[in-house]
């Protein structure tokens, strides 16, 4: 089930799914958000319209419910950002605040948007496997909250690309345009026992 | 570190790839679904499909063949032609397009980069742009980085955008345009060399260094390629991905060749 943040990745997303003989519904309600089996959060755009969007259609506590009970989740690039308790991108906004953490720009002499390929290193205690990622982000997570697992990546300086706890996962980058990678991570991720 | 890409483009005119020399003489080039994939299968980054049909209906059938061609494709697809509205934008993207690229619509009507960038975000508003060598005007005299200097003018650089398929100069200055339109919100440039495309004469490398020293956004280098050694020099000039259709459509290399070639010049690339 792949709650509806917003147009721009959701068909990207079902698509993936769909390659993977599985076939993913968008969200309609709040229940459904909790109970579902899987979970995927995707997103891309800006911080406040995603969390606002959760927040009309009513489903902030169902999403923290489902994270805070440890039932399979996948968020997915700003989907991974609104597990966070802030963004610099819209300081006034008030993310789902699973982990502590605010959301930084990427800053120095470095391209922004971070837009293509880049390698992902896992720290060892997590299921993600090392491999070239597809990524399109502007912000980013800048250290593993504690209790985490995860991976890193550098641009410009080492950034989380991953953080994993329990059948909770979550990634900065688009595993559903991340190749043949990308779609093993999310096969992986969809026939977990959860 | 991030890697360079390389970025085969499909132009598509009624549900078939076509390809062209400066945008006219369009030939028959395959079917997109089974180019797509079997470039996502030579290791191409990503996919640029740009709708070159000359009409609103064929526009309608661009749709579908985005959603045909994201069905199979499991990397970065990037929709552009005919995008003269935010709804327009919505629409591809919910056909599977993960960016969107403007062209003459914003050219006429800037705030379109900017509408379409607050509501789905700057990673997925590209602007394209087509640059040609200025001809005419006043004489020159000077040149200073990428830039001239004509009597009587301020400095601006030596390309102007042309819309429409290449059919009509605007006298717009390609370096500017690329500055404000980035201000709006657009998170990457598709800069393509009219002069250039599909001639096989290389890419416009002072083009791209004009324009990727001026911008903070990625920009990618298209129009001439024919060898990796033209990839590997829009790169060294700032360029964060190149593009390639023409020696790809007609069989003459591979994107697993252009890869290798760029990292045996030591670039870093996907493998």
């Amino acid at each position: 089930m792949v709650v509806p943040t917003g147009t721009a990745n959701t068909a990207s997303v079902i698509a993936a799914f769909r390659r993977l003989d599985s076939d993913p519904v968008l969200a309609v309600n709040p229940k459904a958000v909790e109970e579902a089996d899987r979970v995927v959060l995707p997103g891309v755009g800006a911080f406040a319209p995603a969390i606002n969007r959760i927040d009309q259609l009513g489903m902030r506590e169902a999403l923290t419910t489902r994270i805070e009970s440890d039932r399979p989740t996948l968020a997915i690039c700003l989907g991974m950002q609104l597990l966070c308790a802030s963004s610099e991108e819209n300081p006034d906004a008030t993310g789902l605040g699973i982990v502590p953490e605010t959301v930084t720009r990427f800053a120095g002499d470095l391209r922004v948007p971070q837009l293509g390929w880049n390698m992902v290193e896992p720290d060892g205690s997590t299921s993600l496997e090392a491999g070239w990622a597809y990524f399109a982000n502007s912000y980013k997570i800048p250290r593993l909250p504690e209790s985490w697992s995860g991976a890193t990546t550098d641009y410009g300086g080492s950034f989380v690309s991953a953080m994993e706890r329990g059948a909770i996962l979550a990634c900065q980058f688009h595993p559903e345009l991340s190749g043949a990678w990308g779609s093993n991570l999310l096969r992986r991720w969809l026939w977990k026992e959860a | 570190m991030l890697a360079a890409r390389v970025i085969p483009c499909l132009d598509i005119k009624d549900g078939r790839v076509v390809k062209g020399v400066r945008f006219q003489e369009l030939r028959d080039a395959g079917d997109p679904v089974e180019n797509a994939a079997a470039y996502e299968e030579q290791g191409a980054d990503e996919i640029i499909l740009l709708d070159v049909s000359a009409t609103p209906e064929g526009r309608g059938n661009a749709v579908e063949t985005v959603r045909a061609v994201r069905s199979v494709l499991s990397i970065p697809l990037t929709v552009g032609g005919g995008v003269r509205r935010e709804s327009d934008a919505g629409r591809l993207l919910d056909a599977g397009a993960d960016k969107v690229g403007v062209n003459t619509a914003a050219v006429s009507r800037p705030d379109l980069v900017a509408e379409i960038a607050s509501r789905f975000g700057s990673q997925c508003t590209v602007l394209a742009v087509d640059a040609a060598a200025r001809v005419g005007g006043p004489p020159v005299i000077g040149t200073e980085r990428g830039h001239i200097r004509t009597s009587g003018s301020q400095l601006r650089s030596r390309w102007e955008v042309v819309v429409q398929s290449g059919s009509h100069r605007t006298g717009l200055d390609v370096v500017e345009w690329c500055r404000k339109a980035t201000a709006l919100g657009a998170g990457e440039i598709l800069l393509t060399s009219w002069d250039r495309d599909g001639t096989r004469d290389g890419y416009d490398v002072e083009l791209i260094a004009a324009v990727a020293g001026s911008v903070t956004v990625p920009v990618i280098a298209s129009g001439g390629a024919a060898r990796s050694e033209h990839l590997v020099t829009a790169l060294r000039a700032g360029a964060s991905a190149a593009l390639v259709a023409s020696i790809l459509h007609d069989g003459d290399t591979t994107v697993a060749d252009l890869k290798l070639g760029l990292s045996r010049a030591g670039i870093t690339v996907r493998r």
